[in-house]
Parts: structure tokens; C-alpha cells; sequence
């Protein structure tokens, strides 16, 4: 079966940076996408942050806002399991914590990023 | 498994006097553990204002509150820390940057962004409220 696989695909994967290209990659790549994000949306929370209910719920729930409330969350939630995933693996020994607490804190960032888009949905669909 | 041994360490962190791009570098680190942290109470705000006007407001007077504001604050200067340095990562991965007077340079450069976007970002909201 493996007769079929060229070398360079059996050797891919094998080597000691093991899938840390795609991280690396996909780390620069939310954080490119993070800077317009991260900008709209703190002048956004500076102008309707502090708001009342209905000011605040129909900011969030305008046709641009909520869609770009859903790539914020996706993205900087991608970003953080990330980069939380860089700093475990420098700081926690052994491989059962390290492992253990990587899955933790990409199911910190899983929930998060659900909960936060299940409630802009909510607000956008009015229920 | 043998681990403790007495073999010579090299000296650590502790006994090298902090620079601007040691002190830079572990902000980086630690904004950016502090920011996943805190988005917590992001989803805290969107979520109340998707329960209702009631659980809304309890919110709102919890995150405006005094302790509220400061927490905001230092995670408002989190964000624009952890963004500006960001960019200096970014350009470093194009291999730009990296003389010692750019590095040095860089690195005020971020600090002063990062203090001047949050300022403006506060007055916005100060303002904005009138």
C-alpha cells in the first residue's frame, strides 16, 4: 500500500519540527488577519462598550458588525489556542501535563469561541 | 529516570540585568496569556447582552465599576501591546530589524503605540459617553 506514497509523502511529518510548519504558519496568518480585527473592534467596544441594552444590542446585531464579531471571535480564539499551545510547551514538563494541559487550553478556547458566536447569533437573529 | 544531578547549571534569568528586549519579549508572552484569559469576560458581555436588559446591566455596572475599569484598562494596553509587538514579530519573520539600534528602536516604538492607542481608545470611550 505504501509502494504507492512517494518518499517525500512518507517522510513528511517525520522530521523534529513534526507539524510545527502548519502552526507556525497559521500563527502569522491569524495574527495578519488579527490587526484590522483587533483595531475595529476595540474602537468599536470604546464607542458601544459601555452602552445601554438597546444601543449596545443593535450595534452588535448590524449586518457588518455581526459578521465581523463572529471572524473576530474565530480568529483570535484559533490565535490564543496557538499561542497558549507555544507558551505551554516551553513551561510545562513532562508529556502527560504538557499534552494535558495543551487540551485544556484549546477546549478554554473552544468553549469561549462557541459561546461568543452562539451569542452574537442570538442577538443578530433575535432570539 | 535520573533527573537530579549535581552537574553545573548556566547562570538563569535571575542573574542577567533586565533589557529592553528581555522585558519586551516576556510582556509578549505574558499579554498574550493575560488577553486569552480575559476574553472571558468578553463573552461574559456578549452573552448578557444575548440573556436580556436585566442581566445586561448587571454586567455593565460590574465591568464599570472601579476595580471593572482598571481591569479593562491594563487589558486595553494588553490588546495594543500584544498587537504593536505583534507587528514587530511579523516583521522580524522577514528577516528585517534585527540590528541592535532597530531592535532597541522597535521596541520604543511599540511601547509609545501601545500607550498612545490606549489613551485614545479611553478618551473615545469617555468622550463618547459624554
Amino acid at each position: 500500500m505504501s509502494g504507492f506514497e512517494t518518499p517525500v509523502a512518507r517522510a513528511r511529518g517525520l522530521g523534529s519540527a513534526k507539524r510545527g510548519y502548519r502552526h507556525w504558519w497559521a500563527q502569522r496568518v491569524t495574527a495578519v488577519a488579527l490587526v484590522p480585527l483587533v483595531l475595529w473592534l476595540g474602537f468599536g467596544l470604546a464607542l458601544h462598550g459601555a452602552a445601554d441594552f438597546e444601543t449596545a444590542r443593535a450595534w452588535v446585531s448590524g449586518p457588518v458588525t455581526a459578521v465581523l464579531w463572529i471572524v473576530a471571535l474565530v480568529v483570535a480564539f484559533y490565535h490564543a489556542a496557538l499561542g497558549l499551545q507555544v507558551v505551554i510547551e516551553d513551561y510545562v514538563g513532562g508529556d502527560g501535563m504538557k499534552v494535558a494541559a495543551i487540551l485544556l487550553a484549546q477546549a478554554f478556547c473552544v468553549l469561549l469561541a462557541v459561546g461568543g458566536i452562539v451569542a452574537v447569533l442570538r442577538i443578530a437573529l433575535g432570539g | 529516570m535520573q533527573t537530579k544531578n549535581n552537574r553545573p547549571l548556566s547562570p538563569h534569568l535571575t542573574i542577567y540585568r533586565p533589557q529592553i528586549t528581555s522585558v519586551l519579549s516576556i510582556s509578549h508572552r505574558i499579554s498574550g496569556v493575560l488577553l486569552a484569559l480575559a476574553a472571558v469576560l468578553l463573552v461574559w458581555w456578549l452573552s448578557a447582552l444575548a440573556v436580556g436588559p436585566d442581566y445586561f446591566a448587571t454586567v455593565q455596572v460590574a465591568l464599570g465599576s472601579g476595580l471593572g475599569r482598571i481591569v479593562l484598562f491594563f487589558m486595553t494596553l494588553a490588546v495594543f501591546y500584544h498587537l504593536c509587538n505583534g507587528i514587530r514579530h511579523l516583521v522580524w519573520d522577514t528577516v528585517h530589524g534585527f540590528e541592535l539600534e532597530a531592535i532597541r528602536r522597535g521596541g520604543q516604538i511599540v511601547v509609545a503605540a501601545a500607550v498612545a492607542l490606549t489613551v485614545v481608545v479611553w478618551l473615545i470611550a469617555y468622550l463618547g459617553r459624554g
